[in-house]
This record gives structure tokens, C-alpha cells and sequence, in this order.
């Protein structure tokens, strides 16, 4: 070993031991001064906040660690629901952008270019505080179909109140895990003969199938509740009953999955465009029908290029939730590092516990994309 | 003579054809444009149904009669072959035009014929249309922020001067080319610096400013007559000499005489805010973080373990969290760091904290073009004897930067629209004045224009960026 290698790495280290130990002996001195000490035993505390919208059961007799828990399922659900309409938006904008209809390439190339040059957090506020806000009051407002009530007090919608859940969601888990098995027995039985087996037809008999005996035999069963108006004083109305969606939640929703379908909608075109002519022609000339040269030719390839970058997308609309703070959406950091913060004053165990549940789900993302990627990697010779 | 066949139009009877299906999809655009522009409905004697799908059907007949290939007639085969190549792409085609011609009376009436702008109270606004009065008035607090009225000169005077150096490379002749790198790598940005924080701020550090720019002046016509070998050192310790020379030496006496006198006024940078702001912010992140990220990803593809781990902990760390914790991090526990008597001014910490975070992701976007270099121009350049600096510097980083110029143009866009989230911190930049103005009782209800005024604002200078982006890439692109 010569001495060239080891010292600028020593030095390195040292600088790097010596900016946390300066920062750790700071910490450590204001937090004598202003007489707390570190520890997170705080978690297990009553909370005494409350919070508007909660997916699991909480008031302020709560402690911390449910309100952090309250947080990340909100940060969740509304992660959750942007990226199922982001994909949705993205492939449909990503595909019109290949289109040979010039009117159609246009107006998704319009909406890309107009949606992603503008800020996030203008988006948000638009649809919040101006767009949102344009919406009738509860006792004004149509039904939609007539159950669905879309007002500036949110989205009401009916709710299911089931009886026995648990029968049909294992139904659904056995169904999907029988899908599984069939899919393995196709695929071995088309190498060992040759024949193929309709293997869509009978996924979706089972996923029909097997819920539908839950009902029959299993004692599963639902009855659906229609949101009623409810007059709460004399010119203040909500809707009771069913499910009701907070404007702050449709708000974020629908910027995000907005905002984030304008890249996907560009992984999407780039994947397409990424795989060859060649590989079309080639797989026309062997006589496989337009179909078939989409689903086994250049859809697997496509998926190839447009899965990880699609990936880093819906971890970056994750990470944008975040936002939700600036509309009062109760995510993971106004509920946690916001109000659980200012309650208790704990600004170094509650922002590094905040950020590290975002770090861990980012790395576990990450670790996931790595492995997946080795695995369609394609195996040169 | 063959029969005519409405059902498939061909060429032998190709005007007959043609006009027919030009006067259908005309009746139908007609229908439809008088609808929405002024209210007629020229199809009100039939049925409520069928007056409303009519415009469709009637298009779609009219396009699949113009539907003849080889036509022989040039703007017809252009127009079959983008919009008309088959019923279905006719009927989205019709969709899209007819949702064009349906939303654009509303838009336009709101837009401008409904719109109001003349006035200075909320009174004016009388239309039904949007408020750009509303816009008027707050002109100044959205592009400026809180900074006094009478002192927005210094802003303006300064980003005029910065964006005149910023423009001098483009005038550089051939001789001075060479010292482009440094001018804008070293120079510029500490001329912008004294800029920013001496001028915009005033009081008595003003002072600073004044000797900066001495220092600058001075450094510069000495730097004629320094021999080229020994121009880089020499920009790099002459200016920043002279500086503490005439700080702390020559003048330390008179300074503190004078720093009584205020020869321009003080604006704390919780003043700062509006427009001006998102490029003060955004200028600065953008200077600090493509060093730091270039240094980062350099250092993960390290071969010292330690600097490799060092790096790859940084990268990741800034990666995986969502930048508005960064500034909570910023904002509510670095304090806790510092020594008790030791305060950082929250616009710097906040440039800080955005450069550190952008610079994660610059990283990651070089090091993609670093392993796009073939292994080849390493050997390459370490045969010729070069050391790892000069081979980083003369072969490797020129190439492996090229590649990568959108993916850095994508980073700085995502920076310039994360500039708003500075409102964590309580900074007021363009979007958190608009929320401000919206909560001013004597102005409720005017969010949308507000919304609108920046989302264009904000789209121009994206745009503009990408667009440039474009450009350069097209102009930097090298056959390999």
C-alpha cells in the first residue's frame, strides 16, 4: 500500500468524522441547555391532537407513534391512488404520442410540454384552492348517477359494509395463488408438447368463481350505504354516510397523477420507440400476426426499457406527497413533522424518523429495481 | 360506366366524392362552431338525441367519403394519411376538433373579452370574466416580494449587469475563448455573489461589495501580465488576497467609521420574495450543486473504498428523501447543530440545502455518461501517461458531460420547479406571494388568475429552458 491511496481517503474520513462530531457536540450542548434529552420514548405519549381524515381509528388519547402511523397510511392511500391514475393517464398519453393521427399527437405533446413545466405546488394549489373551490355546496349539488356526490366538501361516495371480509379476501388471495399454479402448468406443459392452454379464460373463471362461493357458501356478503345530506346547523350541511373523499385528498390526487403521467407518458414513448424495425419486420416475416408481434415481440422489450424509469416515477410521486403538507392533506409530515413536531418540540427524533421512512422505502425500491433489472437484463453470449 | 357506390368512395368518381364529403364535414364544423360561439342550433327541429350526435355522424360520413388513397391531390393525401387513415382515427380526430371549437368561447371570454384590467381596486373587476386587475396591482409584491418599493432598482439593476456578464461568452473572440471555463466556473459566480448578497442586501456591507468589485477590476488588469501557465492559480488567489487585503488592512479603520453611515439601505432576506427570489434561489442551487454533484459522482466511481462508500451514503441519502423534509431538516434541526451563537441566514441555509439535494441527482445523471464512455478512452488516456486529474479533465469529463446534457437540463428544471417549496421555511417566493395576496381580505377570490399568471410565467421559463437544452444537445452532438 502506498501512501498516495491512503492519505486523501484518511483525510476524507477525517473531515467527515470531524463535521459530525462538531455537529454531534452542538447537538448534544443545546439540547442540555434547553434541558431535553434525546430518546424516543416520547412515541408512546398521548398525542392530544386531533386529525381530520384517518383511515385507522384515532383521537388525541392516542399516542405518537399512532399518529405517525395515521400519517404514513394517508401518505400511502393518496401514493396509492395517484399512481394507479398516473399509469392509467401515462399509457394513454404515451400511446396517443406514437399515434399517426396528427390531432392526437399534438394534443398529448400539448399536454406533456403544458403539464410538466409548471411547479408541482402550483398544481396543487390550483386544483385546491381554485378549481376545487368552484364546486357546489352540499345541499346545491347533483347526484352523479345518482349515488355519487361531488361537492366543495369533497366526494361522497357509497360505501360497502361487509359482512365477514376476511372469507372473501381469502378467496380472492387462493384464487390468485391458483391463477399462479395454472400459469406454471401452461408454461411447462407448452415446453414439454406443445399445447397451449387458454390460460386468460380460466384466470378470469376463477377470479369470477371463487369470490362468487365466498358469497354462496362462505357467508360473505355486503350492503351498500348511500351518502345522505345531513343538516349540521342552519346553513351547514355534510353528507352522512358512505365513504366521503376530502377535497385535500382529490386535490393532491389529481395533481399528482397529472404531474407524474407526463413523464410516464415519456418512458412509455421512449420504450416503444426504443425497440428496433428490425425486430418488427423480423417477427412479421416469421408469419406471427400483428397481435402476436405486439404481445411476444415488442411488448417485452418495450416493458424492458419503460419498467425502471416508471419505477423511479411513481418513487418520486411518493416523495411528492409530501407536498400535501402545503394543503393541509394530514400525510406522514404535516401529522408527524408537522403538528407531533411543533406538540413536542423533538425536531431531531421526528425529522430523522420521518426521513428514514422515506429513505427505507426508497432503498427498498431501489434494491427491488436493482434485482429486477439483473433479472430482464438480457444474457448476451 | 361503373355504379356509384356511396359506401366505398374511389378515384374514378373522385370530385364527386370529394365534395360531398367536404360539404358533410363542414355542415358538421359549422354545427358545431355556431353552437358554442353564438348559441344557434341549427339542427333544433329534430329530436334533442339526434340534434346532438348529428355534428358526429355527419363528420364521420364526410371523412370516410374524402377517405380515397392516391388521390393524386397533395393536401388531400395529407390530410387522409394524418387525421383520416380510418374510421376510428377519424372519429377521435372529429372528437378532438369538436372539444377544441366547444371549450374555446369559454376560455376566450374569461381570458380576455369578459376580463378585466383597467382600475386599481376590486371594484373595477366587474366582468364575469377573470380579474387581471387584481394582477396589476400586485405586480410588484409578486415579482419583488416584500422589498421596499423605492429600493427595487438594486434588483433590477443587478440582474440586468448579470444577465449582460452571463451573455459577454457569447462575444468572446478567439483569443480569450480559452478563459471562458474559468470566467464562468470561478468569476462569474463570485461577481454574481457580490452581486446578490451586497448590493440586494445594502447596509453597511455594502462596503464589501465596493471592494469586491475594486478587487476585481484591480486582479483583472494585472492579469494581462501574467504569463497563461500560471493564469488559473492566479484568478483563483489574487482576487480573494486583494479582497482580504483591502477588507481588514487598508480600509478596517475607515469601515468601521463608516459602517455607522448606511449608503444603501438594509433589506433583510426575509424581505426577499416573489419572482426575484426563484432565480436568486434557483441561480445559486444551480452554481453550487453541478460542482458538488460532478465531485459526487466522481467519488462513487472511486476506486478509494472509503471515498466510494462516502459517496454512494451522500448520493443515496439525498435520493431517497422528499425535498420538503430536507427543509424541515433545514429549517428545524440544523439550528440544533450550530454552536448557540452561531446563526446562518435562512436563505443561505435553504441554497444549501436545495444545492446538496440537486447535487444527489446531478450525480447520478453523470455518472450515467461516465459509464457510457467506452473503456477504451480510459486506457487510452492513461497510455499518453496521464494522471487521473488531467485524464478526468482533458478526455473523459468533456465527453461523458456531452452525453449527459439532457439528462443535467432535466435536474436543473426539476430544481427551478422545487424553488416554490422554499415556503417551508417561510421564504415567499413567486407561488407563496400568490398565497399570501389570496388571503388579503380586500382581495379574496381572485386564486385562479393568480394560478394562471404563474403557471404562465412558470411555463415560459421552463419551456425556454428545455427548449435551450434542446438546442445545445443538437449543437454538442459528435458522431461516435
Amino acid at each position: 500500500m502506498n501512501i498516495k491511496k491512503i492519505l486523501p481517503q484518511l483525510l476524507t474520513l477525517l473531515a467527515v468524522i470531524l463535521v459530525f462530531g462538531f455537529f454531534t457536540y452542538n447537538a448534544q450542548v443545546n439540547m442540555e441547555n434547553r434541558g431535553i434529552a434525546f430518546g424516543y420514548g416520547f412515541l408512546s405519549q398521548e398525542s392530544s391532537f386531533d386529525v381530520q381524515f384517518s383511515l385507522i381509528e384515532y383521537d388525541g388519547s392516542h399516542s405518537y407513534f399512532r399518529a405517525y402511523l395515521v400519517g404514513l397510511l394517508n401518505t400511502i392511500l393518496v401514493s396509492v391512488i395517484g399512481i394507479i391514475f398516473a399509469t392509467i393517464i401515462g399509457v394513454v398519453v404515451g400511446i396517443a404520442r406514437l399515434s399517426n393521427n396528427y390531432l392526437i399527437e399534438r394534443t398529448a405533446a400539448v399536454y406533456v410540454e403544458f403539464f410538466r413545466n409548471i411547479p408541482l405546488l402550483l398544481q396543487i394549489f390550483f386544483w385546491y384552492f381554485a378549481a376545487l373551490r368552484a364546486l357546489p355546496l352540499p345541499q346545491d349539488t347533483e347526484p352523479m348517477l345518482g349515488v355519487f356526490y361531488l361537492t366543495i366538501k369533497g366526494f361522497f361516495v357509497p360505501a360497502f359494509i361487509w359482512n365477514n371480509l376476511d372469507v372473501f379476501i381469502y378467496s380472492v388471495i387462493a384464487a390468485l395463488i391458483t391463477i399462479f399454479f395454472v400459469k406454471y402448468y401452461a408454461r411447462k406443459k407448452q415446453e414439454n408438447e406443445g399445447k397451449q392452454t387458454p390460460v386468460l379464460l380460466i384466470s378470469i373463471g376463477l377470479l369470477i368463481i371463487l369470490p362468487l362461493l365466498s358469497f354462496l357458501i362462505g357467508g360473505a356478503s355486503f350492503t351498500i350505504q348511500v351518502p345522505v345530506l345531513d343538516q349540521l346547523s342552519q346553513n351547514s350541511y355534510t353528507y352522512k354516510g358512505g365513504l366521503g373523499l376530502p377535497p385535500e385528498l382529490i386535490a393532491l390526487a389529481l395533481a399528482l397523477s397529472l404531474y407524474t403521467a407526463t413523464f410516464i407518458a415519456e418512458c412509455v414513448r421512449a420504450g416503444v420507440q426504443g425497440v428496433g424495425k428490425g425486430q418488427k419486420e423480423a417477427a412479421a416475416s416469421i408469419g406471427l400476426t400483428p397481435n402476436q408481434v405486439l404481445k411476444l415481440v415488442v411488448m417485452p422489450q418495450a416493458l424492458r426499457i419503460i419498467i425502471p424509469p416508471t419505477t423511479n416515477q411513481y418513487l418520486n410521486l411518493t416523495k411528492n406527497s409530501s407536498l400535501a403538507a402545503a394543503i393541509a392533506y394530514p400525510d406522514l409530515v404535516l401529522v408527524f413533522a408537522g403538528t407531533a413536531l411543533m406538540q413536542t418540540g423533538r425536531a431531531i427524533e421526528i425529522v430523522s424518523i420521518t426521513m428514514l421512512t422515506y429513505l427505507s422505502l426508497s432503498i427498498t425500491i431501489s434494491i427491488f429495481m436493482n434485482w429486477y433489472n439483473k433479472k430482464i437484463a438480457i444474457k448476451e453470449k | 360506366m361503373k355504379k356509384l357506390n356511396l359506401l366505398t368512395p374511389s378515384k374514378d368518381k373522385l370530385y364527386t366524392y370529394l365534395y360531398t364529403g367536404i360539404f358533410l364535414f363542414f355542415i358538421s364544423i359549422l354545427d358545431v362552431f355556431l353552437n358554442s360561439f353564438f348559441n344557434i342550433n341549427l339542427t333544433s327541429f329534430l329530436p334533442r338525441s339526434i340534434s346532438f350526435i348529428l355534428p358526429l355522424l355527419l363528420g364521420l360520413i364526410g371523412l370516410h367519403l374524402i377517405r380515397i388513397e392516391y388521390s393524386g391531390i397533395k393536401n388531400l393525401d395529407l390530410i387522409n394519411k394524418n387525421i383520416n387513415t380510418n374510421t376510428f382515427n377519424a372519429f377521435l380526430s372529429l372528437i378532438i376538433i369538436f372539444v377544441i371549437i366547444k371549450s374555446l368561447p369559454p376560455f376566450l371570454s374569461w381570458f380576455i373579452i369578459d376580463a378585466n384590467i383597467a382600475g386599481d381596486s376590486k371594484d373595477a373587476c366587474t366582468g364575469s370574466g377573470a380579474c387581471w386587475t387584481y394582477i396589476k396591482i400586485w405586480f410588484n409584491r409578486f415579482m419583488y416580494g416584500m422589498y421596499p418599493n423605492e429600493e427595487q432598482w438594486r434588483i433590477n439593476l443587478s440582474f440586468i449587469s448579470l444577465g449582460f456578464l452571463g451573455t459577454l461568452g457569447f462575444f468572446a473572440t478567439e483569443k480569450y475563448k480559452k478563459y471562458l471555463t474559468l470566467y464562468y466556473v470561478i468569476i462569474y459566480p463570485i461577481i454574481a455573489l457580490l452581486f446578490i448578497y451586497f448590493f440586494i442586501s445594502g447596509g453597511p456591507i455594502f462596503f464589501d461589495f465596493s471592494y469586491g468589485i475594486i478587487a476585481a477590476v484591480i486582479s483583472i488588469i494585472i492579469g494581462f501580465f501574467i504569463p497563461s501557465k500560471f493564469k488559473m492559480y492566479y484568478f483563483i488567489i489574487v482576487p480573494i488576497t486583494i479582497y482580504i487585503l483591502l477588507k481588514y488592512v487598508f480600509f478596517y479603520e475607515e469601515l468601521i467609521e463608516l459602517g455607522k453611515l448606511e449608503a444603501l439601505e438594509w433589506v433583510e432576506t426575509g424581505a426577499w420574495g416573489g419572482l426575484s427570489l426563484t432565480f436568486i434561489v434557483s441561480f445559486f442551487c444551480l452554481i453550487f450543486c453541478f460542482p458538488i454533484g460532478l465531485f459526487l459522482s466522481l467519488g462513487r466511481r472511486s476506486d478509494f473504498p472509503i471515498i466510494k462508500y462516502i459517496s454512494i451514503g451522500m448520493i443515496e441519502f439525498w435520493r431517497g428523501v422528499p425535498l420538503i423534509t430536507v427543509l424541515f431538516m433545514s429549517s428545524v434541526m440544523f439550528p440544533m447543530f450550530l454552536p448557540e451563537d452561531m446563526f446562518i441566514d435562512k436563505l443561505v441555509r435553504v441554497i444549501i440545502a436545495i444545492s446538496l439535494f440537486e447535487a444527489a441527482y446531478v450525480a447520478e445523471v453523470i455518472r450515467g455518461g461516465l459509464q457510457a464512455l467506452p473503456r477504451g478512452q480510459y486506457d487510452a488516456a492513461k497510455s499518453l501517461g496521464m494522471g487521473y486529474w488531467k485524464m478526468h479533465i482533458f478526455v473523459i469529463l468533456p465527453q461523458a458531460l456531452k452525453l449527459v446534457i439532457p439528462g443535467i437540463a432535466n435536474t436543473f428544471l426539476a430544481l427551478v420547479k422545487d424553488t416554490p417549496l422554499i415556503f417551508v421555511v417561510g421564504l415567499l417566493e413567486i407561488v407563496g406571494m400568490l398565497n399570501l395576496a389570496k388571503t388579503n381580505p380586500e382581495w379574496l377570490g381572485f386564486a385562479m388568475e393568480g394560478y394562471v399568471f404563474a403557471s404562465i410565467l412558470f411555463f415560459i421559463i421552463c419551456y425556454a429552458m428545455s427548449k435551450y437544452s434542446y438546442n445545445l444537445e443538437q449543437k454538442y452532438k459528435t458522431e461516435r
